[in-house]
């Protein structure tokens, strides 16, 4: 068993976690979120010019429609651009844009390689839709930690699942990360993995109220030097998966991963330095030791 | 014993690489076929490419009215897209007023979405005006009273004329007829008994034809000067065009073929670089039952690929993430089993009472963790949409397996490793 001193310096790890959250909310004041066209609306159109053209000359070729546009180089020689404007085109606009690029660059319809349109409206309905399902799902937890463990536990469990929703939040906006629907899967892979390495941690604390004596500091920290290598096996092999999908993934893929890895890295973070901590810290100010479960 | 426990265990090792190979390879042996997982296995639109259109029908009916507007339209967009002849089409309503097409492996998805998406509002109207209607003229031009529209024509075909002649047949339905009676009976309401009905396709007409007679029976037909081509084409454009309602194109995502191909072999090539990682550091770190955690993976992966072929469930990318984070507890399930066992070798017990022991004392948190995410699961089910459910159910299934897989594989195959080894270095232990 390793001896740790964690949930004693909780100070440190609050004021670590607060750090990095005002200064999220400050650049999100400044600056928002970089919002992807599912939440804004919008058009996304990505397409192989088989060689590498300036970004203006695009931006020139197609002034005529007035989209105001994003335009990026993508693919893994640069070949390929992609055109991103807040307004929804209309599927005839879409053909004829791509028309214009498809004769000016000599390239077939082959060469379209994606496209996505989202009208406003939508935007704010899938944000919606997904929010209100992770708020219930938070309540459910939250409901069968109380039940199997303590409601103490519950409320740390939420706690930390809350600061990972913020630390996520502040991440993109603080790197600017497009928010798209991969930061959905973000939020949902944050969600499951940091309360199953909570609860593990959680379920060690459980064992050891009944064993141990000392502070609920102590206790916490006896529980989280016991459970650590676990912790770090299960993250680095998660890692080693993700991690692989997010440096060997082409762009799509890369997209898709980052989220990922930043929420199993947040989530075992928040599961060590958070979860524990603020049980301990609410075990303490309440300071009763007589209402732990028997379950 | 010792023997057999050892046999069974390489055994079982064995039937599972085995299963494993035959997933990722397929088999065939002589009259027996058997396609691996990846043939077998849905791929969702964002992996495979395709086209997903979401209309939203712009209409101010509620309640019933609107449920049958919307299975009406589905029914025409099932017919265009047949007529495409795209193969697996899904077309699904979504809420109450939107409805979702989904083709899958599409070649030139922006001319197909032209197609289905062409609104086409076909209106029967009653021109009221002193100017006549023309074909090719704009409807705004005339005067007009609306008569019916697309979603009470039954029918558009071809037939032949008194002469011969081809000419447009049409038939109504049970409210068309009357409303067309109506029509009819109004149009020649007038001093000329002569009344001149237009046929409208989004805002052009595209037929004039004129009347002299009230038309009770449902049944009318337009003479003109027809070749059969442009009679065809005209009943075509009657028939195909019959969207009871205008739709708005609220979300596209296209994901052309190359596209799609290129994430996907990227992720198994990086999936597979990944696991091997994974691998080589639970041989490193936990020896024997490293190899157990291997074996146990090996099986978990198979369980969730075939109840994803079994339910016919569809792989899509936030799929792809539930699959990871499943993959995750699962080896967190192992990890938890064999750092409690280190920890019981630690308090001096025999290896075959730290293993009992370690592995009951590991399942409660296993148990704990595992159904506090299934009931996140099952919640992101219900309630969630499209890429949520997705990632849900792969979740979900994962689950499943990885606690099958840690109670039943992980737990017999370290029993069955007792067999050939009895050192307790081998399980991890460095004390």
């Amino acid at each position: 068993m390793k001896t740790v001193t964690i949930a004693k310096k909780y100070k440190l790890w609050f004021a670590i976690s607060t750090a990095v959250i005002v200064l999220g909310i400050v650049l999100f004041i400044m600056n928002g979120l970089n919002l992807g066209i599912e939440f804004t609306g919008g058009t996304l159109m990505q397409i192989d010019l088989q060689q590498t053209v300036p970004v203006d000359e695009i931006k020139e070729l197609l002034s005529t429609y007035e989209l105001d546009p994003e335009v990026v180089h993508a693919g893994t020689e640069q070949n390929e651009i992609i055109i991103k404007t807040k307004q929804s085109l209309a599927n005839e606009e879409r053909l004829a844009i791509y028309q214009e690029l498809m004769t000016s660059y000599g390239v077939d319809e082959n060469a379209i390689r994606g496209t996505e349109q989202v009208g406003p409206s939508v935007g704010a309905e899938i944000r919606n839709r997904a929010l209100l399902a992770v708020a219930i799902a938070a309540i459910a937890m939250l409901l069968y930690v109380s039940v199997r463990f303590e409601t103490v536990f519950g409320l740390a469990a939420i706690i930390a699942l809350i600061h990972d929703v913020l630390i996520l939040l502040s991440l993109y906006a603080i790197f600017r990360i497009t928010v798209n629907s991969s930061f959905i899967a973000a939020v949902l892979t944050i969600v499951g993995y940091s309360i199953n390495d909570t609860i593990v941690v959680f379920d060690r604390i459980r064992e050891n109220v009944k064993r141990e004596k000392g502070t609920h500091f102590e206790i916490a920290d006896i529980s989280i030097g016991q459970t650590i290598s676990r912790t770090i096996n299960t993250s680095l092999t998660t890692l080693f998966v993700i991690g692989s999908l997010y440096f060997l993934g082409v762009s799509t893929i890369k997209e898709f991963a980052l989220p990922l890895l930043i929420g199993v890295l947040v989530g075992t973070y928040s599961s060590i330095f958070i979860a524990s901590p603020v049980w301990a810290l609410l075990r303490h100010k309440i300071k009763s030791k007589d209402a732990y479960s028997s379950k | 014993m010792k023997g057999k426990e050892t046999l069974l265990f390489f055994l079982i090792v064995a039937v599972i690489a085995g299963a494993v190979f035959v997933a990722t390879n397929g088999v065939s042996l002589g009259a027996f076929e058997l396609k691996s997982a990846g043939e077998m296995l849905n791929l969702g639109l964002d992996i495979e490419g395709g086209v997903v259109v979401v209309y939203e029908a712009k209409t101010e009916e509620t309640g019933t009215d609107l449920e049958r507007t919307m299975e009406q339209t589905k029914q025409v967009i099932g017919k265009r897209v047949n007529e495409l002849g795209l193969t697996e089409p899904i077309i699904t309503l979504q809420g109450e007023n939107r409805i979702r097409i989904e083709l899958p492996g599409v070649e030139n998805p922006e001319d197909a979405i032209d197609v289905i998406g062409q609104t086409a509002l076909l209106q029967f109207v009653l021109v009221t005006g002193d100017l006549p209607a023309m074909e090719g003229m704009d409807i705004a031009a005339i005067e007009y009273e609306p008569i019916l529209t697309g979603t009470n024509v039954a029918d558009a075909f071809v037939s032949q004329g008194q002469y011969n002649e081809p000419v447009v047949s049409l038939k109504f339905d049970a409210i068309g007829k009357e409303l067309f009676f109506e029509g009819t009976s109004k149009a020649i309401d007038n001093p000329e008994k002569k009344g001149q009905i237009a046929i409208v396709l989004d805002q052009e007409i595209i037929s004039a034809p004129y009347t002299e007679i009230v038309i009770s029976d449902g049944e009318a037909y337009i003479q003109g000067s027809f070749t059969f081509d442009s009679a065809n084409e005209l009943a075509l454009l009657i028939r195909g065009g019959a969207l009871p309602v205008e739709l708005e194109e609220i979300q596209t995502s296209v994901i052309g073929p190359t596209l799609g191909i290129d994430s996907l072999n990227s992720a198994i090539n990086a999936a597979l670089v990944g696991l091997a990682l994974l691998v080589v550091y639970m041989l490193i770190y936990y020896r024997i039952p490293g190899f157990i955690a291997t074996i146990a993976l090996g099986l978990y992966g198979l369980i969730v690929i075939y109840a994803m072929i079994g339910f016919n469930a569809t792989l899509t990318l936030p799929g792809v993430a539930g699959i990871v984070l499943s993959l995750g507890m699962a080896v967190d399930a192992n990890v938890i089993i064999f750092e409690r066992l280190k920890e019981e070798i630690h308090t001096g017990k025999s290896l075959r009472a730290s293993i009992n022991s370690g592995f009951h004392r590991g399942m409660r948190t296993i148990i704990d963790s595992n159904v506090t995410t299934f009931i996140a699961a099952i919640i992101l089910f219900a309630f969630g949409e499209g890429p949520i459910k997705g990632f849900a159910v792969t979740l979900m299934i994962g689950i499943v397996s990885s606690m099958f897989t840690a109670v039943v594989v992980t737990k017999s195959l370290l029993k069955l490793s007792l067999g050939f080894s009895d050192r307790k270095k081998h399980y991890g232990s460095r004390g």
